[in-house]
């Protein structure tokens, strides 16, 4: 079955933002290593409309690079949100039928308080002083945002990747505040390999010598430590067959090449066009922090994953993708087995893709008809529950 | 009534009436979730499915079904004991790697067991192989031998000599020639069988 909808763009949305904390005592935010940040905003985006009861609230997590700005367009771009293909009227998450919010992630560097924010204590940014917050940590915020909205119950709440984790966290911390739950292409914790990754991006960082431990907000950014970072990971993010679909072993068109190294080939200048694009939106201080967030995130922690799931009521959705080696279907079979013991109405689904990780944001038409028919399940529970 | 449904929908009708409301049912090699979908709107059950086929997995997530992408060799070591009311293997047991384990594990996870197959000692396959000397094909039995999802082939005697083994007991069994039941000697002249099936102890 098709999507049987027409369907379009959302045109131009705006972003907002969410503060709060502005008293320490009584509405500031604890963290989970008991550090409390004050104040705190967070920037989110909603696209369509709230029903009368609340109801039809999904919230959407970004993954590690991602912001706030999930579809539609901001004034004067280019290019829509970075799920855009997901969201909108007659697409999988229909803002016709549901009211979608996603929001930057706390520690994050597009509009919510993070590392490059200016500490109101000191009149200076945080830099280093920023606290490492965790998962755990941007879902606690998230659901702060969502209580401003004025919504009890989500009807789900989706992302990829590290917004995976977040879906997860949102169902071991606050299962009586969503109805469902579509982790995709995740895991309840890192394995060493891809700590690894992470790690050499960090490094990249700080091996620029303008890093200066974090304190470089007067000068010249990292910029090259972090435009390598990027390039590890986008390569991550791709596999074997896509690449060699995209890049194959063409060369570059330009003509003389200024040094020995200069890049020769198509795939070297896209890593390096990628890194060096990064550069310009991204800060370098978020990416270590936020990356060590999904480094220490361990949804179970010293008990069994069953045992954090069991006796929750949330329909969950999970899908993995075959040609990902980031984040391996055996790592979504794991979470699926969790849900099997704990006895959580689940299914799960591995995607065919060649798009690797990546999968996720472009292999969208299964996608689309698997989460479409998921929600409109969980929708029509939800009328049968209150019958 | 009846003879104006197809045999599918029969079977289905025979497997429904054993199914009280609001049972829990696990489904291994549910296909395209079509009996799944009946059971949850007639019964209100609380239901999972097991399929390996993608696209049979797709067509469950339309019907608004639970469903793992996975295979049945495998799939169940992960459930406590009694986890369902009823484990249904209707028409999957002939298509296993290793029936008898799938079997086991069934009778552990699940208080009843419905299992169901083409009975292979029907009489148009007895002649097949008798005169004509060659492998059965049949409507129950419709593929070649070299393009069959079917790696084992057993007849109603044959499955009644493992329960009585094993003793489990056969609590209803139907014999079936397309939309009828039949009462005489089953095992030459039904096609296929239903059996519901609770194991010993219970």
């Amino acid at each position: 079955m098709q999507l049987q909808k027409k369907i379009s763009n959302l045109g131009i949305v705006e972003p907002r933002i969410f503060s709060f904390g502005n008293n320490r005592d009584t509405d500031s935010l604890m963290l989970e290593n008991g550090e409390v940040l004050f104040p705190v905003e967070i920037a989110y985006e909603t696209y369509g409309t709230l029903n009368q009861d609340r109801s039809n609230a999904i919230l959407i997590t970004h993954a590690f690079s991602g912001d706030a700005h999930a579809a539609g367009y901001h004034t004067g771009d280019s290019k829509p949100g970075w799920w855009d293909n997901m969201i909108g009227p007659g697409k999988a998450f229909d803002t016709e039928k549901y009211f979608i919010i996603c929001s930057n992630v706390l520690g994050g560097c597009m509009g919510s308080t993070g590392p490059a924010s200016i500490n109101p204590a000191t009149g200076k940014r945080y830099g280093l002083t920023f606290p490492q917050m965790t998962i755990g940590d941007m879902v606690n915020a998230q659901a702060r945002l969502i209580e401003y909205l004025g919504i009890e119950k989500l009807l789900s709440v989706a992302g990829g990747s590290m917004g995976g984790m977040q879906v997860l966290q949102w169902m071991a911390a606050y299962p009586n505040r969503i109805h469902s739950a579509i982790p995709i292409a995740t895991t309840s914790r890192h394995s060493p390999q891809q700590i690894a990754f992470n790690e050499v991006g960090r490094q990249a960082i700080m091996a620029d010598p303008s890093w200066d431990n974090g304190d470089y907000y007067e000068h010249e950014p990292p910029a090259r430590g972090l435009s390598v970072a990027r390039m590890v990971g986008h390569i991550t993010y791709m596999s074997d067959i896509s690449m060699g679909d995209k890049f194959g072993r063409r060369r570059n068109k330009t003509g003389n090449a200024e040094t020995k190294f200069t890049p020769v080939f198509e795939v070297e200048g896209y890593l390096k066009y990628r890194g060096d694009s990064f550069v310009h939106r991204f800060d370098p201080n978020s990416y270590l922090y936020i990356t060590k967030a999904m480094d220490l995130f361990d949804l179970a922690g010293e008990k069994m994953l069953p045992e954090i799931l069991r006796g929750i009521e949330v329909k969950v959705l999970v899908l993995s993708y075959k040609s990902d080696w980031l984040y391996p279907t055996y790592q979504s079979q794991e979470l699926v087995r969790a849900c099997k013991i704990a006895g959580v109405e689940t299914t799960y689904v591995e995607v065919d893709s060649t798009y690797g990780h990546d999968a996720f944001l472009l292999e969208t038409d299964r996608q689309s008809v698997l989460i479409s028919h998921f929600l409109a399940t969980v929708t029509s529970d939800l009328l049968e529950e209150d019958e | 009534m009846i003879s104006s449904m197809n045999s599918s929908s029969f079977d289905y009708l025979l497997i429904e009436k054993m199914i009280p409301h609001k049972a829990s049912v696990l489904d291994l090699g549910c296909g395209d979730g079509s009996l799944l979908a009946l059971l949850q709107r007639e019964k209100k059950i609380r239901e999972q499915g097991i399929e390996i086929d993608k696209t049979q997995v797709y067509a469950c997530v339309e019907k608004g079904l639970n469903v793992f992408l996975g295979d049945l060799d495998s799939g169940l070591e992960d459930y406590t004991d009694a986890t369902f009311d009823f484990v249904i293997m209707h028409h999957s047991v002939q298509e296993l790697r290793n029936p008898g384990r799938v079997l086991n594990e069934a009778f552990r996870v699940g208080k009843k067991v419905i299992v169901s197959f083409p009975n292979f000692a029907h009489i148009n396959n007895r002649f097949q192989i008798f005169f004509k000397g060659r492998t059965p094909q049949s409507k129950s039995l419709p593929y070649p031998w070299y393009d069959s999802p079917n790696l084992h082939f057993l007849s109603i005697n044959d499955f009644q000599d493992y329960c009585k083994a094993r003793k489990i007991k056969i609590l209803q069994q139907y014999n079936l020639k397309q939309n009828k039941l039949i009462r005489v000697l089953p095992n030459l002249l039904a096609e296929s069988v239903i059996f519901l099936l609770e194991p010993e102890g219970a």
